[in-house]
């Protein structure tokens, strides 16, 4: 009778030990994975990363194209459309303001017509070459990319107001103001001081 | 978080009503957007061109909160909730998606730059990649450039001279119809102005070949 009675406390011990071990394994990790994540918090370069979403508000790529083409009450829409959907909701709308702008339009510098003209514009992407010139336009070289000192502006209004040659409506294709008003540094940034 | 933003945006639009018409017709990308204006997510301009000073390098610029007047600049600062993010399509049949991102947060006084990477999503909303590239101290006004750099990568954050020139005012004059034609010389409109800009050098080997479509965007942390 001993002999049972024996081995059965003994396994009960032995359970009672076995339990306990595993408490305090149990406790041991979850110390490990709170001491983890404490070193965590002190080194974030090593924390898993959190995930952070944001939600578009403003977009730009060409110059002046929101606030030249688009109405008023589109801005914000405009802003917040990727560029894959501006052609489709936008293209018609830039045409009507193309013709608001300049009645006479028939072409422009680049052979144009005006259906076409704002079908680019619309999708509004900066192209920028990556074996060559980057400028706006140089004489030679078009929507290769921009440099701050590209006249864009004068650009945009000749292609706007210019007509197939860029002579007609000479009132508006230049606004005379040709350079910034301070200058440009070859090192990075480049960019010039603030006043 | 989303009724605060709500108010200030009803409050941004109930202040741009006030100026009315007047307001429709601002310059490079300044003040375009009611809802952004004035706002950390107002882009003024975006720039990208050879690299001066290394033919193998490609630069962007992206610049906010314009028509910082010299006063005012000290107290500028990057909005910690607004991501900029440089969206590049560099697919061969140029579908307007983009193929990479390069994004930059702002915290605590530094800029940190992630990417050019594949984006984890395309479109309208964006998610922050996961590791950083580059990063640079925000430069303070009066304070000469602060430069990050690594692995080929340059940064650069901080009140600059806002390079966009353009008679502004005239151009306004002509669409009001009350001017018929720009004067010589013109004015620029935008001299003796600031911006907060942000710089951002990289390789085009990271970029892809033969040519880029790209675009810039502001992004509020949701």
């Amino acid at each position: 009778m001993r002999g049972p009675l024996l081995t059965a406390n003994f396994k009960i011990q032995n359970m009672i030990t076995m339990k306990n071990s595993l408490k305090y394994l149990s406790l041991s990790l979850c110390a490990a994975l709170i001491l983890t994540f404490v070193g965590c918090d002190d080194d974030e370069d090593n924390a898993p990363a959190p995930v952070v979403m944001y939600e578009q508000e403003d977009h730009m790529a060409r110059p002046a194209i929101n606030t030249v083409f688009v109405s008023a009450g589109e801005k914000d829409m405009f802003n917040a459309t990727s560029p894959s959907l501006q052609g489709p909701a936008f293209s018609t709308k830039f045409k009507d303001r193309l013709m608001a702008l300049n009645p006479g339009y028939t072409t422009n510098l680049l052979g144009l017509d005006a259906t076409t003209f704002t079908s680019v514009l619309a999708t509004d992407v900066l192209s920028a070459s990556l074996t060559g010139a980057t400028t706006f336009y140089d004489g030679t070289n078009v929507l290769t990319g921009r440099k701050l000192d590209d006249d864009v502006i004068t650009v945009e209004l000749i292609l706007i107001f210019g007509g197939p040659d860029a002579m007609s409506n000479p009132g508006l294709t230049d606004d005379h103001v040709d350079q910034n008003d301070k200058s440009f540094s070859t090192t990075f940034p480049y960019l010039a001081s603030p006043h | 978080m989303k009724s605060k933003r709500s108010i200030k945006i009803l409050a941004m639009a109930s202040a741009i009503a006030a100026f009315g018409a007047a307001s429709y017709l601002i310059a490079a990308d300044h003040i375009d957007a009611p809802a952004v204006t004035g706002t950390g997510s107002d882009i003024t301009d975006f720039y990208v061109f050879q690299s001066p000073s290394n033919s193998n390098n490609i630069v962007f610029v992206v610049n906010v909160q314009g028509l910082l007047a010299p006063a005012a600049t000290a107290a500028a600062s990057f909005d910690e909730e607004v991501m900029i993010e440089i969206n590049i399509d560099n697919s061969s049949t140029k579908d307007a998606l983009e193929d990479l991102v390069i994004q930059a947060t702002f915290d605590d006084g530094m800029i940190k730059v992630h990417g050019p990477s594949a984006p984890i999503e395309k479109g309208s909303n964006s998610t922050l990649l996961s590791t950083s590239s580059a990063e640079a101290t925000i430069t303070s006004y009066g304070s000469n450039p602060s430069i990050g750099e690594n692995d080929g990568i340059k940064v650069f954050a901080g009140p600059r001279d806002d390079p966009f020139f353009f008679d502004l005012n005239q151009f306004k004059a002509i669409i009001g119809g009350t001017a018929t034609s720009f004067n010589n010389p013109g004015t620029d409109t935008f001299a003796g102005t600031n911006v907060l800009s942000v710089v951002i050098e990289v390789p085009k080997s990271m970029l892809g070949s033969g040519s880029i479509n790209a675009w810039a965007t502001t992004n509020r942390q949701l």
